[in-house]
Order: structure tokens, then sequence, then C-alpha cells
């Protein structure tokens, strides 16, 4: 993949990468958020018994043709010669849709905080589209957030891949339409590991003594404590308690204390693993994919345990105030052509939800439509779950005590 | 206001200006005051108050994420006193530390600058400045890539056996109060400078006229003249370490080295307990108030206005 100009040092290149890496996920967004949010935070929430959920927006679709789509960063093909975003410029040709895309989303928790006050007013965010992680969705749809897809207008929505369309959180995909997947697995650094004669095959493995201080998890509480519960022969799509949660919180928390782990870590978790400090780590797959072939070299092994695997999703959604509810169905739609899907699918380096990509992926890279990280074998896919959805009282006793542990 | 009926109620005008222009004059303090006023009671009085609010509210049972209702329940405040007290005296001990270290660096700088360096002085306080050139996030990263274990430092280190083998100089408490001092220092600097700077070169002459030694004149000379600069500087470097997020986020290490300012975050957007996080914004805003009264009173304020 050349999709950036290398930087001249390594040095440089490893401030650039930090940057980009914390600037997908966590401190930037968190801090806008926190500013904006700050005031929302007061006057948005709501008073007791406070049923009456948003009203959808008057659709205004046929008069004004243009959808504002917001989604998180490096998550659409660029072409960073013209600037432009190639299958997106394509949407715009095809339908005379004017489309405007912004990578403001940085952070599932910074995002909400920025326009939950206005969506529960029901108010218009200017977004048509935004890219939401599962249980975020699943979080949104409870609360009224979102508006229902008419399926008539995505034909190709018959194009997901059959596990998806079947997620706890929204069976049959009334809300959402997924953008990517990718699992959540176990990575190490080759060298490292193999200097001090070990191997990373099972969740485990990260909690040799030689590794004291060396490894670090995910701060996506799902991802982390899904591998654990995991290796502790929980399913993970299925019901599941306080008292299975609570153990598996508790090797995190026995690590966390002993030194074992070093960070909990959100996005910029791979600055650490690249620089060095962190030699074995839970990791997102197209991560991985994308240092090793940053680094021009393989070193960097990714596995998903013998144990089992989460696997997420980031889903298009429709919030509530949105006017321009079909033109944003047009675009899903546009997406779930397997040839758009392929090509979009060439940059990015998730898991492609489209049937019939792979074959398109064919014409454009065969060694691509080869990798297992964008078509996943039915091996792998046998061996990942994806995290059950829980209710608000669960989620904030979920979250509360994970934070716990992190010392908030 | 009083000022206005005192002048109107005065009985026999013993001064001949016309009333019509008396009455806008006496205004004119007030009006010069109106936009002032104005901006702090949008976004200081109302905020705050929507803040104190906040942190009297309680969750709606069976509710929604997010969802609370107010109960003025003042106990929110001892039961968040009693979970996060750790973090809170943390926050004062690593602030504490990176104010004494920055002023410590920061003193002899100054002075330097403002005494002794002659036509670089501007050149100086340009490259005192100029880190703040570069995004606080991005330099603080920078930190992490300078002080990991590729970086210049460690193998230094290593080979100087200042550190044991497997051990690392970030994620630890050592790197967050070093990354306090450091971003804080220009804060530091610059009021120092220009207390040093004012300070007329005589006075100094003056104690050797008097047979002082050169550190007997900094003690009973430079160092009170240069007190508003210590006040200030120590002021605006501790306030914002101590609600500081982004240094232990970067290259603390957690739960060991969890400041306040994370625990806000964490509670307010992770969790979605605004609540808790208003009532630790308020803990923390009070707390300061309280330590920064204590200290202004002791080292004297006349002249840092």
């Amino acid at each position: 993949m050349t999709r950036r100009q290398r930087p001249i040092s390594p040095e440089a290149a490893a401030v650039v990468r930090a940057q980009r890496m914390l600037s997908r996920r966590s401190v930037l967004g968190a801090a806008g958020a926190l500013g904006a949010g700050a005031f929302l935070g007061g006057c948005g929430t709501g008073g007791a018994g406070d049923d009456d959920k948003p009203e959808p927006a008057k659709d205004r679709s046929e008069t004004e043709r243009i959808v504002n789509w917001v989604n998180w960063p490096l998550y659409l093909d660029y072409d960073e010669k013209n600037k432009t975003y190639p299958t997106l410029e394509k949407f715009q040709q095809q339908t005379g849709i004017k489309a405007t895309y912004t990578e403001d989303i940085e952070d599932n928790d910074a995002y909400y905080g920025k326009v939950s006050g206005q969506l529960k007013n029901g108010q218009d965010i200017g977004k048509d589209v935004i890219v939401f992680t599962d249980w975020m969705v699943a979080r949104c749809m409870r609360q009224g957030y979102l508006q229902q897809l008419d399926k008539k207008n995505i034909a190709n929505a018959k194009n997901m891949l059959d596990p998806l369309q079947k997620v706890t959180y929204d069976p049959g995909r009334q809300f959402s339409m997924t953008w990517q997947s990718g699992y959540a697995g176990l990575a190490w650094n080759k060298k490292a590991i193999a200097d001090l004669g070990l191997q990373i095959r099972n969740v485990d493995d990260l909690w040799h003594p030689k590794l004291k201080g060396l490894v670090s998890v995910l701060a996506e509480m799902r991802d982390s404590l899904g591998l654990i519960l995991m290796s502790q022969n929980v399913n993970i799509s299925e019901k599941f308690g306080s008292a299975e949660f609570d153990r598996a919180l508790d090797v995190i928390k026995t690590n966390l204390d002993s030194g074992q782990i070093r960070r909990v870590v959100g996005n910029s978790y791979m600055e650490d693993f690249t620089a060095g400090d962190v030699i074995a780590c839970f990791a997102w797959s197209g991560d991985i994919f994308m240092a090793n072939g940053e680094a021009g070299r393989d070193l960097y092994g990714f596995t998903l345990p013998e144990s089992g695997a989460p696997l997420w999703s980031d889903n298009m959604v429709v919030p509530i105030g949105s006017p321009h509810k079909k033109n944003a169905e047009i675009l899903m739609n546009y997406y779930y052509d397997p040839v758009v899907a392929a090509e979009a699918a060439a940059y990015i380096n998730y898991i492609c939800p489209v049937k019939g990509a792979k074959e398109e992926m064919l014409k454009i890279d065969p060694s691509l439509a080869e990798s297992p990280l964008i078509f996943p074998t039915d091996e792998d896919l046998k061996k990942v779950q994806v995290f059950r959805a829980t209710d608000a009282q669960e989620e904030e006793e979920f979250s509360s005590k994970f934070q716990k542990v992190l010392g908030n | 206001m009083a000022f206005t009926t005192a002048a109107r109620t005065g009985g026999p005008v013993p001064a001949p200006a016309p009333p019509s222009s008396r009455l806008p004059r006496s205004r004119t303090p007030y009006l010069l005051l109106l936009p002032g006023l104005v901006w702090l009671g949008l976004f200081f009085a109302v905020p705050v108050a929507t803040l104190f609010s906040t942190s009297l509210q309680t969750r709606v049972p069976g509710g929604e994420i997010g969802e609370y209702t107010q109960t003025f329940r003042f106990a929110n405040y001892l039961d968040t006193i009693g979970e996060y007290h750790v973090q809170f005296v943390r926050s004062f001990l690593y602030a504490g530390l990176a104010t004494v270290l920055a002023l410590l660096i920061a003193y002899p700088l100054a002075y330097y600058i403002a005494q002794r360096a002659g036509r670089w002085r501007n050149i100086l306080l340009v490259l005192v400045v100029a880190p703040f050139y570069a995004s606080f996030i991005l330099r603080t990263i920078a930190w992490r890539q300078i002080l990991g274990e590729e970086g210049p430092i460690v193998p230094v280190l290593r080979f100087l056996h200042l550190i044991p083998a497997g051990a690392t100089v970030t994620a630890s408490a050592v790197a967050v109060v070093a990354g306090l001092t450091y971003n804080f220092l220009p804060f530091m600097t610059l009021p120092l400078y220009a207390s040093l700077e004012r300070i007329d070169p005589r006075f100094i002459e003056a104690g050797g006229d008097l047979y002082a030694n050169p550190f007997t004149t900094f003690r009973r000379v430079t160092l009170p003249l240069s007190m508003p600069g210590v006040v200030a500087g120590t002021l605006l470097t501790f306030i914002p370490a101590a609600g500081d997020y982004i240094n232990a986020t970067l290259l603390g290490r957690q739960p060991k080295t969890t400041m306040i300012g994370n625990v806000v975050e964490s509670r307010f957007l992770r969790v979605v307990d605004y609540p808790t996080a208003a009532t630790l914004s308020f803990l923390l805003m009070a707390a300061i108030l309280v330590l920064v009264f204590g200290y202004v009173r002791r080292a004297g304020t006349e002249e840092l206005v």
C-alpha cells in the first residue's frame, strides 16, 4: 500500500504516525467534545419519565440533492494526487447528488457527546450519514436517535454478508448498514518475541513474566473484554452476566496493577507498538496489515487466538434530524455495489461487508483478494463472535467498572 | 449606582456643568464594563450555574444512558470525594512538583534573558514562545518518542546504568511530571521575564555599593522585586497543570498516574455520568480557589495588577 508519502526520517515518521493514530480516536476528539459538551451536558439531560422520543425530520431529498457524510479518518479511498475520494466522485456523477465528506469522528464517545444534545431534541446536526460502532448504534437506536431505513431505496442491501445481517441489536438491519468490519486479535513484534523465545497464540500468552510491562490492551472495552471472555469460554454474543464480566475484568485489573500491562490505550496503541515500548498487544486487524505495509517488511504478526475473537463493525446510520434520508439511502446503496465496495476496500484494508466484492477485487489487485483481513476465510469466521447488545443499565455498569479499573 | 444617586442628590450644585451631560458620564464606567460583564455572565456564570445544577442530579431509575433528574442530592459531593480523593491528591502533587520544577528552570532562564542577554534578548524570547507554534498534543507525543524505547534517552541511561535493564522512562509518574513541567514552562518564564526586566539595574548596583555580596543582593533586592512574576508564573502553571489530562493520558500509566482531569473525561464521555463529572469539576474549582486564595494572601498581590 502506498497511500501516503513516506516522511523523511524515522523520527519524523513516528511523530506523523503518532498524530494520525491519535487523531483517529481519543485525545483531540475528546478535548473538543469536552468543550462543546460541557454546556450541552448541563441542559441536555432529561427529566424523569421522559419517554417521548424525537420525531424524524421531514425528508427534503427530492429538492435538496445533497448528502453530508461524517466518517472516521482514513476510512474511504483517497487520491493523494487529486485530493479527491474517487468512489465518492463517481457517486456524484452517477446520481447528481452532491456529497460532502468529513472525517470528524475520532472516537464514538466523543462524537456522541458532541451531538447527543441536539439528537435528543430531534435537531438536524448537519449530517445525514454517521458511522458508529455496533454498540453505539445500539445505544442510539434505543434512544430513538436514528431514522428507520427504507430498504426499497437500498436494493443492494441483499449483498450484505450473512453474519452481519443477523446482529442482535438491529435484526434485519432496519436502522443501520455496515460500513466496514474488523477483528480484535493478538499482535506481536516478531523479532522481539522470538528473541525472548516466546510464542503468541492465546490471550494468556500475553501474561508471561518475560513480557512484564511490554503488553498493551485496547481501551475499546468490548474488544479487550471480548478477547478475555472468549478465552474463558464465554460466548460473548449470548447472554452473560455481571459475574462473567467481573471475572474477565479481573484479568485486566490484576495485570494492570502488577505492571504486566503497560497501558490500556485507544487508537494510539500502534504508536507504543511500533516504537518498541510494547511488543505484544490486543490489536485491530487492519492496523497491523498497514504497519507492515508502511515498514515494507513483515515486522509484526497478527492472529486470532484459538479461543476466538470479537468481530466488530462500524455502521452507517441516519441521524433523526437529517432531512436527506433518501439521499443517504442512495449513498448506502451505492457502496453496497460490489464493484464500488471492492474499490473502496482496496484502500481501507478492513473487512469488506459486501458479497461479490472479492470477485471484483480480483480485477483490481489479485493479492488483496487473497487477504484474509479483507475477505475473511470461513475458518476465521468460525472463530469470531459479535459482542452482544446490552441494555442501558448494563452498558453503564460495564463501562463504569472498566473505567474504575483504569483509575477513573 | 450609589455614585449616580449621590451625584443627583448632592443638593446645591457647586459645579457649573449642565445636568444633561453629568448623568451619562457617571454611567460610562458601567457601559465600559458591560461587554466584559456580558461575556462573564454568558460564558462563566451561566455555565457554572448549569454545572452546579448538574452536579446535584441523580440517575433516573431504569432510565437511558445520560438521563438524569434533579434531586438536589448534595451527598454526590461526599460520594465523589470518597471515591476519587486519591486522584485529587495526586493531581495537586503532580501540579505542585511541576510548578516548583518549572520555577527552578524558568527563573535563571528569565533572569538571563532579562538582565544579561543583550541583543540576543528578542531571539531568546521568541525561542521561549516558539513551542506554541506546534500543537500541545503533538509536542507531548513527540516527548513520548524522545523518551521511548527507540528514542535517544533510554539507551544512554541504560549504558550509564542509571536505570535498570528492564525499566522504561515513559508510562511513569516521572514522565507525567516532566511533561507537565515542559508544557507549562513558557507560562512560568514569561511573567518572570516581565517582572525581572522591569527591575532597574541601579537597584542591583546599589546592593553592591552597600557591600552586599551577589547572593545577598539577589535575596534582598532582585527576588523581592520579582515576586509579582513568581506569583503570576506559579499560578499560571499550577492551575492548568492541576486540571490537565493530556500529559497523564500520553505519558502516564493507568491506574497509577491517573489525574483528576482523566477522571472527568472518563466520567463525562465514556460513562456519560454527568453528575459525577460536574461534581468533580466543581470540587476541582473549589480546591484550586482555596489553594490560590491562601497562596495569594501569603505572597501578596499588590503589584500583580
